[in-house]
């Protein structure tokens, strides 16, 4: 088989088109970039809407920790704790058993015990928390200043939010809400390593790769090329996140502007 | 082997089944109910070694913390030579380690480890082996060369695999460690080193005497973090083969069928993985308090901004 044709047979295959059967001996170079590149579908895809829909929460809980009033403030703390201090790979063993005993409840759960929405309700929730904390440590870290000339504009409620404090709290977020984004896809490899079944193994990438190690008892070739993926993505994240920082900040002096650094803590 | 019944005097009446705790009455399941049967559940032979697994991961955070400080420590030592190629070495380790998902480098590691052992000890053992090691899908070594030895009991193959966890986490945490170190060494400032070098000192004295002892209150906050995320990255010597809490927590949740256990109960797994939740929420907020504590210890004095903070709420 011709590399052309072997990405045409897998290059889908984690979506479940194309060949059926994965290679079984005599693997490629070609088979293992192409396997394991059409596995990065299902990270990026996880990565993506885990993201997007975790921001607008993220957003909601950062400023429900920030109310006074005990009765908004204390579930945003407690979510947050939770799933801030256990670890992603247990809140993902716990979140498919709990999916599974509510599917024998009630079938509206069934599409749940799927990795491709179960998982993705998971790291949203995950996703949520750590940046919640982002966003609440940049809530804190607003310039007085900036708070008392909405004031005395006499900007109140809705237009003082969406126009001084929420474009101010993104702009000092931004550089630890990137790493949380990086780190964010750097986990959906933990998916289909936990109770998440592969179904027809259509996994993500570190899926193939590890199925490549199992099979070939060499670990040198599939890791290293799962390592180069992830390294081009991460770079992909840090291009997109920097034209939106570029942007939060244009209104600033040059030196003003926080760089963005990368921090490498945050396993899960 | 037998135990007999602790209410028993003469041991000819029975014994108790295996694994059973002698406290409890737990010989007969099928007549128990409510508390008592919980009882005698929670302390089958099985969830003793349950219990036991927690002590596993303990002591795989005993080990391996001290470890990677080591690795990190010489990997951000390294990272600051002024030999060009030593230097490179550091800094690609932070790097590389940084820049790729982590659970990737620990079933990298795993088996990489495995088969660099076994290629030396081939090497050393058996020098006039012809074959090549890789064939097709097989990595062959000689028979002596195999680790550990096809002969040797089950207690050395389960501690040379927790060992070589042991060694995946300290590499990969090392790398992390490093990384705060080589940022706390950085942060002492220049001048303490100038004046160490005004007073006459070598590069290497000027190291040890006033940059480590120095760079410790820079480190800490990093390196409190790190140990958070080496307690949630535990669970992951589930992945490395071991058999740890979320191995048991798997096994013993569950379904059993009446046919191959005393106790039978349908899928139990969601409540087993309720608890090891819990009880890594309450190890996470212990340390936090306690890093807390020891973090408000050590900047007491210090002419930082957490140690000025301290002072004005003093007086």
């Amino acid at each position: 088989m011709s590399c052309w044709e072997t990405v045409q047979a897998y290059g889908l295959r984690s979506l479940g088109i194309g060949e059926r059967l994965l290679p079984r001996n005599d693997f490629t170079l070609c088979d293992q970039f192409t396997l394991i590149g059409s596995g990065m579908i299902w990270n990026v895809y996880f990565g993506f809407f885990a993201l997007i829909s975790g921001f607008v929460f993220a957003t909601a809980l950062g400023f429900a920790k920030a109310q006074p009033s005990p009765w908004v403030r204390k579930p945003a703390e407690w979510f947050i704790f939770i799933f801030r201090g256990s670890p992603l790979f247990i809140q993902f063993f716990f979140g498919y058993f709990l999916f599974l005993s509510l599917k024998s409840v009630h079938p509206f759960f069934d599409a749940f015990t799927s990795a491709w929405l179960g998982a993705l309700v998971v790291l949203f929730f995950n996703t949520s928390a750590y940046s919640a904390e982002i966003f609440y440590g940049a809530l804190q870290s607003i310039p007085k200043g900036d708070t008392e000339a909405a004031d005395a504009y006499g900007m109140s409620g809705w237009p003082r939010f969406k126009r001084i404090i929420w474009p101010t709290m993104l702009r000092l977020a931004w550089p630890a809400y990137t790493n949380e984004a990086i780190f964010l896809f750097h986990a959906t490899t933990l998916v289909f390593f936990t109770g998440f079944p592969a179904l027809q193994q259509r996994g993500d990438a570190l899926y193939y790769a590890s199925y490549f190690a199992d099979k070939t008892f060499n670990p040198f070739v599939p890791y290293p090329i799962l390592a180069m993926y992830f390294i081009l993505l991460t770079l992909v994240i840090i291009g997109v996140f920097g034209a939106i920082n570029r942007r939060l900040n244009r209104h600033l002096p040059q030196d003003q502007i926080r760089k963005i650094r990368l921090r490498p803590n945050l396993i899960r | 082997m037998c135990r007999p019944y602790p209410s028993q005097k003469t041991p000819d009446q029975g014994c108790l089944p295996q694994g059973h705790s002698a406290i409890f009455a737990c010989t007969d399941p099928e007549t128990l109910s409510g508390l008592s049967w919980l009882t005698c559940y929670l302390t089958t032979g099985k969830h003793l070694a349950f219990y036991g697994a927690f002590g596993t991961v303990l002591l795989l955070l005993a080990i391996t913390a001290p470890a990677a400080m080591a690795f990190g420590f010489g990997g951000a030592m390294a990272a600051r030579s002024r030999i060009l190629p030593v230097s490179w070495l550091g800094r690609g380790y932070i790097a590389v380690v940084r820049g790729v998902p982590d659970i990737a480098f620990f079933l990298f590691f795993v088996i990489a480890l495995d088969q660099g052992i076994e290629y030396l000890r081939h090497k050393i053992k058996c020098p006039d082996w012809t074959e090549p090691l890789r064939q097709g899908s097989d990595f062959i070594v000689c028979q002596a060369a195999k680790m550990p030895l096809g002969n040797s009991p089950q207690w050395v193959h389960e501690s040379y695999g927790f060992s070589l966890a042991v060694l995946t986490f300290a590499i990969v945490f090392g790398a992390f460690a490093a990384n705060v170190l080589y940022g706390a060494m950085r942060a002492v400032p220049r001048a303490q080193l100038e004046t160490a070098e005004a007073y006459g000192m070598s590069p290497r004295q000027t190291f040890w005497r006033v940059l480590v002892p120095q760079m410790w209150v820079y480190a800490l906050p990093g390196l409190g973090n790190l140990w958070m995320v080496l307690i949630k990255a535990t669970p992951l010597l589930f992945l490395l083969g071991v058999e740890d809490i979320v191995y048991w927590a798997r096994e013993l949740g569950g379904a059993k069928t009446p046919r191959f256990t005393d106790y039978p109960h349908p899928d139990w797994r969601m409540w087993y993985f309720l608890a090891l939740l819990v009880f890594y929420l309450c190890f996470t907020r212990v340390s936090e308090i306690v890093l807390d504590r020891v973090m408000r210890k050590l900047t007491r004095g210090q002419a930082t901004s957490g140690g000025e903070a301290q002072r004005k709420a003093l007086t």
